[in-house]
């Protein structure tokens, strides 16, 4: 009676699953059929494509740099980190902090240079910070983002979830909440609420694509080196290092890697300090790229990393960069057909619900980090 | 017999009684006290005085009618649903929608549908629940985290709907409607509680106020709009705690302990959780029509998730799967973190003289190089509202690792019939007893599965199992058992009824 009773019931979940998939490959290929139409018959021109494409790869790669480290706390502490975006947003200001010092060194008194300029006066557009025309002061903010930020979110790891080690999934989620808040609005009393503009502006390269020209500045540029070499980098010492295999390990067995041997909190510990340094470094870039700081940007950006990271699948770092990748590319392109960008980000959130319904294990299938 | 039975019945009630309603009652006028002896010092006028607890008043209705409905999904079944916001958005944006007049007197508004408010409530309602079903019926298959993830994502979109200027107006089978974008709704509708106001005994109420406290008709209306809150909480408490009490109630928890144990005892646990989020998501409809309905407008900011922190929050407070733990917990959130820190603020503001604050930060902290912390004091003392989320949150931080089960939220559920450790001298304990453990200890030693096909209709008495292996399987038995109890002992009806409200005593 209840094994029939199972297999209807199974019957019937696979058939939503089928149909929804159903749906969805239909809705896919009407809206590719309808790009390919509409770029043949010249409605939609292939360099504002272009611009959408661009736009979304370099917000896909911050999103996929951010959800690295958003990936690995999931998949080896086993917990969804709702403080991540706030860690972001602390990285990106201890970074500028450190831009603003070195770059606006003398012009300001140290306070207002190393807390980003909370009140009116001197900023990044007046001290004429850009990669081009103070690189040394980019860099060091860029390295102080990631230093500061994995120390930063050792010690959060120490104060708020080393106490429950033990406890589940939930409660830690629920910690994280209480992270997040607290961090956001510690970071406000710190740094202020004012939002303000760090960047003064570039040079721009325009480069011809058929109808048209899509633009990419030296910022844009510099966004696309440091997340691949960012991304390079763990994709290195995930596999050649002794701790890479360990961490891989602890994402695919807790238990077991205890049995072997592992020094599972130590592993913990790199685990916060990689995927917080990521995270410091996602949020210096999101701030060089768009010029302009505020107190939870990280937040908002939140809910889209965890969109790329299901995408992708959660605990696999490829997946974390692809679902990135495809996240930001889809939030532009629904521009196509959603005008005026209000929708970019219900895109991107009913993206991640569908996968979280059609396939909740992702693209890569989680599970390893390899 | 029937002495002792009523005598039991007195015992039991009066437990019953010190249970919840006293908590209550204490907690309640602690803050009470508290506030008006805040009013006292702040040099407030009785008006004044009254007006601050009329709005804590308000405050906890309204955030505890929330909480009530979130225990009824956390508490109770294990729906970890921290979208919250995104549900009383749209009752609150419905019923505004469906009472706005047909016809925008101003150029600036949007034409609503121009339905009497009864029924824009009720449309409210629905639309909160139909939401609710919309999100449930897919992603209640999800793992807790994924759902929790779904649920705030759909919040979001919610928020995000309502501040898009695509839907600022749009036109729906030939009807011109409108969210008002990022600019919100006014209300240009009458006040909705003018049911109440335009009554005889009304005016008199009016008189009444203004002779005990002095309050102008505008604050006695404030007043009767909360006590009419205060009324709606205490029907949602009843109903929740019924549907917790009853056959329905036993089958959520057992979902929330152990989901497949639930299954296997023959009950459709899907749709159990369902039906159960579609009542919460309605009744946190409900909360945010009732929460701002009488507002001069609302705006899509006013349901961030920030709102949906506060509600666990409060619900953290008072402990998860207790009711009565949901109104202190509001209670206790609103006194303290919500509006506390105002209200402290205030009184040290009253009491000593805190000069000017930096501006900055770092004005603040750079004269601690030279032991001078005033400037400190000063900014913390300026920023302190934006200090108080960060209070909420470590609050929220600590709970979790001291007291994740909060202040009330035991959740120790007895199995047996009666209670375990008194046993009633009355006759017919013994027999009683002794089904409603067996049942418990019945199941987990994995008895064939016949057996079990009708168990709640009817279960076997294991009558060797005793009582403390009842108690750890306290949960499969205790869904199986409101008729069975009958069933196998040899009691009268009226035992087995009144041991059964003794288990639901200790339950909550």
């Amino acid at each position: 009676m209840s094994t029939v009773d199972d297999v209807v019931t199974r019957g019937r979940s696979l058939s939503t699953e089928q149909f929804l998939l159903i749906a969805v490959g239909i809705g896919v290929v009407l809206l590719v059929g309808d790009l390919v139409l509409g770029v043949l018959d010249g409605s939609y021109s292939i360099s504002r494509i272009g611009r959408y494409v661009t736009e979304g790869v370099l917000y896909g790669l911050i999103m996929g740099l951010a959800g690295i480290g958003l990936s690995m706390t999931y998949s080896i502490l086993n917990f969804a980190n709702f403080a991540h975006g706030d860690t972001i947003t602390a990285g990106a200001f201890i970074g500028w902090g450190g831009t603003y010092l070195i770059a606006g060194w003398g012009a300001a008194s140290l306070g207002h240079l190393a807390l980003v300029g909370p009140q009116r006066g001197v900023g990044g557009p007046q001290l004429g910070i850009s990669i081009t025309s103070t690189p040394v002061a980019i860099f060091a903010g860029l390295l102080l983002a990631g230093v500061g930020t994995a120390l930063f979110a050792v010690l959060i790891d120490r104060l708020a979830y080393k106490p429950m080690r033990g406890a589940g999934g939930i409660p830690l989620l629920i910690t994280s909440i209480g992270v997040a808040f607290a961090l956001r609005y510690l970071i406000t009393f710190v740094y202020s609420s004012q939002s303000r503009g760090t960047t003064a502006s570039v040079p721009s390269a325009d480069l011809l694509l058929v109808d048209g020209y899509v633009s990419l500045d030296a910022h844009d540029g510099t966004l696309i080196a440091a997340a691949v070499v960012l991304m390079l980098g763990v994709h290195l010492m995930l596999q050649r290092t002794k701790l890479g295999k360990a961490m891989r390990a602890m994402s695919d067995n807790k238990d077991l890697a205890l049995v072997t041997g592992i020094p599972t909190e130590r592993v913990i510990r790199w685990t916060w300090m990689i995927g917080g340094g990521l995270a410091g470094s996602a949020g210096y870039l999101m701030v060089l790229w768009t010029g302009t700081i505020d107190w939870q940007f990280g937040w908002l950006l939140l809910l889209l990393i965890f969109a790329a990271v299901i995408l992708g699948g959660i605990g696999s770092i490829y997946g974390a960069i692809v679902g990135g990748l495809v996240i930001g590319i889809s939030m532009h392109m629904s521009m196509i057909w959603l005008p005026g960008g209000d929708f970019t980000t219900i895109t991107a959130f009913l993206m991640m619900i569908l996968v979280l319904l059609i396939r909740p294990s992702g693209l890569f299938g989680g599970k390893t980090t390899a | 017999m029937s002495s002792t039975v009523n005598a039991d019945r007195r015992t039991q009630l009066e437990s019953l009684w010190e249970h919840d309603a006293i908590k209550i009652i204490a907690v309640i006028s602690a803050i009470y006290i508290v506030y008006a002896l805040i009013g006292l010092i702040l040099g407030y006028s009785l008006d004044g005085i009254v007006n601050t607890l009329r709005r804590m008043t308000y405050l906890i209705a309204v955030y505890g009618m929330v909480t009530l409905a979130l225990n009824l999904h956390w508490g109770y079944t294990g729906l970890f649903n921290i979208g919250v916001a995104g549900f009383m958005a749209i009752g609150l944006y419905v019923t505004m929608i469906l009472a706005k007049p047909a016809d925008p007197g101003g150029a600036a508004q949007y034409a609503g549908l121009g339905l009497p408010m009864p029924i824009a409530i009720i449309g409210g309602v629905v639309a909160a629940g139909l939401a609710g079903l919309v999100v449930a019926l897919p992603a209640l298959r999800l793992r807790a985290d994924y759902f929790a993830i779904t649920t705030i994502a759909f919040a979001e979109i919610v928020r995000l709907g309502v501040t898009s200027d695509a839907l600022q107006q749009f036109t729906i089978l030939g009807a011109e409607l409108g969210t008002g974008g990022g600019r919100g709704l006014i209300r240009n509708y009458d006040d909705p509680m003018n049911v109440i106001f335009q009554l005889e005994i009304f005016s008199s109420f009016v008189d009444l106020t203004n002779s005990l406290f002095g309050f102008g008709p505008t604050q006695a209306r404030a007043l009767a709009y909360s006590i009419v809150l205060v009324i709606v909480l205490a029907g949602i408490y009843w109903l929740i705690q019924r549907t917790s009490r009853s056959p329905f109630g036993r089958v959520l928890k057992a979902i929330r302990e152990d989901e497949e144990a639930a299954q296997s005892l023959g009950k459709d646990t899907n749709m159990f959780k369902i039906k159960v989020f579609v009542l919460g998501c309605a009744l946190m409809g409900l909360a945010g029509i009732l929460w701002r309905f009488r507002r001069t407008g609302v705006t899509p900011e006013a349901f961030r998730p920030h709102v949906t922190f506060y509600i666990w929050i409060a619900l953290i407070i008072g402990g998860a799967g207790s009711n009565t733990g949901s109104i202190l917990g509001s209670g206790l959130f609103v006194a303290v973190l919500f509006e506390g820190p105002q209200y402290l603020r205030r009184v040290i503001d009253q009491l000593v003289a805190i000069g000017d604050a930096p501006n900055t930060f770092a004005g603040a902290v750079a004269p601690l190089l030279s032991a001078n912390p005033v400037p400190l004091v000063r900014y913390t003392f300026a920023e302190f509202l934006t200090l108080q989320f960060v209070i909420m949150g470590v609050a929220l931080i600590l709970l979790m690792q001291r007291r994740p089960d909060g202040l009330l939220g035991h959740r120790e559920e007895t199995a047996a019939a009666i209670p375990l450790g008194v046993r009633p001298s009355a006759a017919g304990g013994g027999s009683g007893g002794g089904g409603g453990s067996g049942s418990g200890g019945g199941f987990t030693h994995g008895q064939t599965r016949d057996q079990h096909d009708d168990s709640d209709q009817r279960t076997d008495g294991g009558i060797d199992a005793d009582a403390a292996d009842a108690q750890t399987d306290s949960l499969q038995s205790d869904i199986s058992d409101s008729s069975d109890t009958n069933g196998t002992s040899k009691t009268s009806d009226t035992t087995a009824q009144s041991d059964d409200s003794a288990t639901d005593g200790e339950t909550l």
